[in-house]
């Protein structure tokens, strides 16, 4: 049986690497994808660079699948050189929201240098299962969490902080989950940054989505 | 479109000596000898001179340039200086740019036309309309350039942006316009000046057709008209995620903009649910 598996995989991986053309690609892309097996991660992780971004997509839709078993991987193969493959990685990433990718995640969302990069891992940082991590090891992870948040919510580029916003209003809705967290005054100190940015955000579309994130904690606490 | 255009364009001006300006510098590089410093001051006081005294004067000033001139004979620094004038927002501008469209270039035209946009004076709407009087036929692609005989698009865009709903009669001959992109132009204007879904869908429906230059113009044309109905089209197009996600802001926006809500319409929170899927 895992001798078939085997098998099956190092087919599909060789279908990859071999398609001659952009629509054989996505097709062999695909059935690696769907197949669940991990013997494929590399390559689904390595199709992310290959400028194409419908493989891409389906590489990343079947990294999610996978879940837990590609996150290390994803980690080890990020590609510092490409920017396009990198946002794909932790769009994977932040979708399957398991915390040990967080300290890639904080440190990308601060200081990566290209915006599409920081907004994926942005919104990866509010989304994670924060109660895979030992309770003791929580708080402090989501306060630094909180704390990248809050520095990028100042970031000059709109789409940026738009990005800070939909990971604050996720973390503050796990900060009032208490399996999730032990600090209920996480949610505190997000509530008055989402005043201030609605207040006095220079662009409309991302005091709108403050409105709607505050709209959203509002209903959670009604009754 | 104005707002992607624009920054493309902001992000390839460097400061030639890479010094950083301020006001009187750049007040007193409008008239250097070296032609490039003029230009870039004209730009840079568009983006950092609101307010400061002189700043209006001195670029109407350079509307009138005739020093720093192309191989074609275009204008370089009278287009920044009219670029600048309508991001300032001072009415003062608006005599000096209805006359630099009768300018010879037509960049500098298109360029006036578009700050008059910017400036929402109603009474430059005649002039905008006489643009486009004479119909497509007047309007067609100028033989071994890349524009045509007159910046019909930027009439339009203006049109629009001065709510001229008595244009629309004008406007509507120009979605048979050879260019595509002419036709996307007519489109969005005849959106937000009618509110009509008909022009809406049209741009939605071209979305298939197009190549991917044309496509991220749809977009940024179906973003720029405010048709809520066209948000799932932009969030699906296949176009990079960075340029959906500022028409879909550009779309938000205007609806925003529209309504002056006091709370946020569904329709309004499923653009943002859509941008979010983009992150």
């Amino acid at each position: 049986m895992i001798v078939t598996k085997a098998v099956d995989a190092s087919e599909l991986i060789r279908a990859v690497e071999q398609a001659d053309s952009p629509s054989r690609l996505v097709a062999a892309v695909n059935t690696l994808a769907t197949s669940g097996l991990e013997a494929g991660i590399p390559t689904l992780i390595a199709v992310l660079g290959y400028n194409n971004p419908e493989a891409a997509s389906v590489a990343v839709e079947g990294l999610i699948r996978l879940g837990d078993v590609a996150v290390l991987p994803l980690i080890e193969q990020l590609d510092e050189y490409n920017y396009g493959a990198r946002a794909y990685s932790f769009r994977a990433l932040a979708a399957i929201a398991d915390p040990r990718a967080l300290e890639v995640l904080l440190s990308t969302a601060e200081t990566d240098f290209a915006p599409s990069v920081r907004r994926a891992a942005a919104k990866g940082l509010g989304n994670l299962r924060w109660e895979k991590l030992p309770e003791g090891d929580r708080a402090i992870a989501q306060d630094k969490t909180l704390q990248a948040l809050l520095t990028i919510s100042h970031d000059p580029d709109w789409a940026i902080r738009y990005a800070a916003i939909v990971g604050l209003q996720a973390l503050a809705i796990a900060s009032r989950n208490p399996s999730q967290s032990p600090q209920a005054q996480l949610s505190s100190a997000i509530l008055e940054r989402l005043t201030a940015m609605a207040e006095a955000d220079p662009d409309l579309a991302v005091q709108a989505r403050v409105w709607m994130a505050q709209q959203q904690l509002e209903h959670l606490t009604a009754p | 479109m104005s707002e992607l255009t624009q920054s493309h364009f902001e992000s390839e001006l460097e400061p030639p000596n890479g010094e950083p300006l301020t006001v009187e510098t750049a007040l007193a590089n409008l008239t250097h000898e070296d032609v490039s410093l003029r230009y870039y001051a004209a730009w840079w006081l568009g983006k950092f001179g609101a307010g400061s005294p002189g700043v209006v004067e001195a670029l109407i000033t350079a509307l009138h340039d005739e020093d720093d001139r192309t191989e074609l004979g275009g204008y370089p620094l009278r287009r920044n200086a009219a670029r600048a004038l309508g991001k300032l927002g001072d009415r003062r501008a608006v005599p000096e740019l209805l006359q630099a469209l009768e300018c010879s270039d037509y960049y500098v035209q298109a360029a006036a036309a578009q700050s008059l946009g910017m400036l929402g004076d109603p009474a430059c709407i005649p002039a905008m309309m006489n643009l486009l009087s004479g119909g497509v036929e007047s309007a067609q692609l100028m033989p071994g350039r890349p524009h045509l005989a007159k910046p019909v698009e930027a009439a339009m865009e203006a049109l629009e942006a001065l709510r001229a709903t008595e244009a629309a009669a004008l406007i509507e001959p120009f979605l048979q316009h050879p260019v595509p992109r002419v036709q996307y132009a007519a489109a969005r204007s005849l959106y937000v000046l009618t509110q009509h879904p008909a022009y809406g869908e049209r741009l939605v429906r071209s979305l298939s057709e197009a190549d991917l230059k044309l496509r991220r113009k749809l977009l940024l044309d179906l973003g720029a008209s405010g048709y809520l109905p066209g948000a799932e089209a932009i969030a699906h197009a296949s176009v990079e995620n960075s340029f959906k996600m500022i028409a879909l802001k550009s779309l938000l926006e205007s609806n925003l903009k529209q309504t002056n809500p006091v709370a946020l319409s569904p329709a309004a929170t499923q653009v943002m649910t859509l941008m979010d899927a983009l992150l």
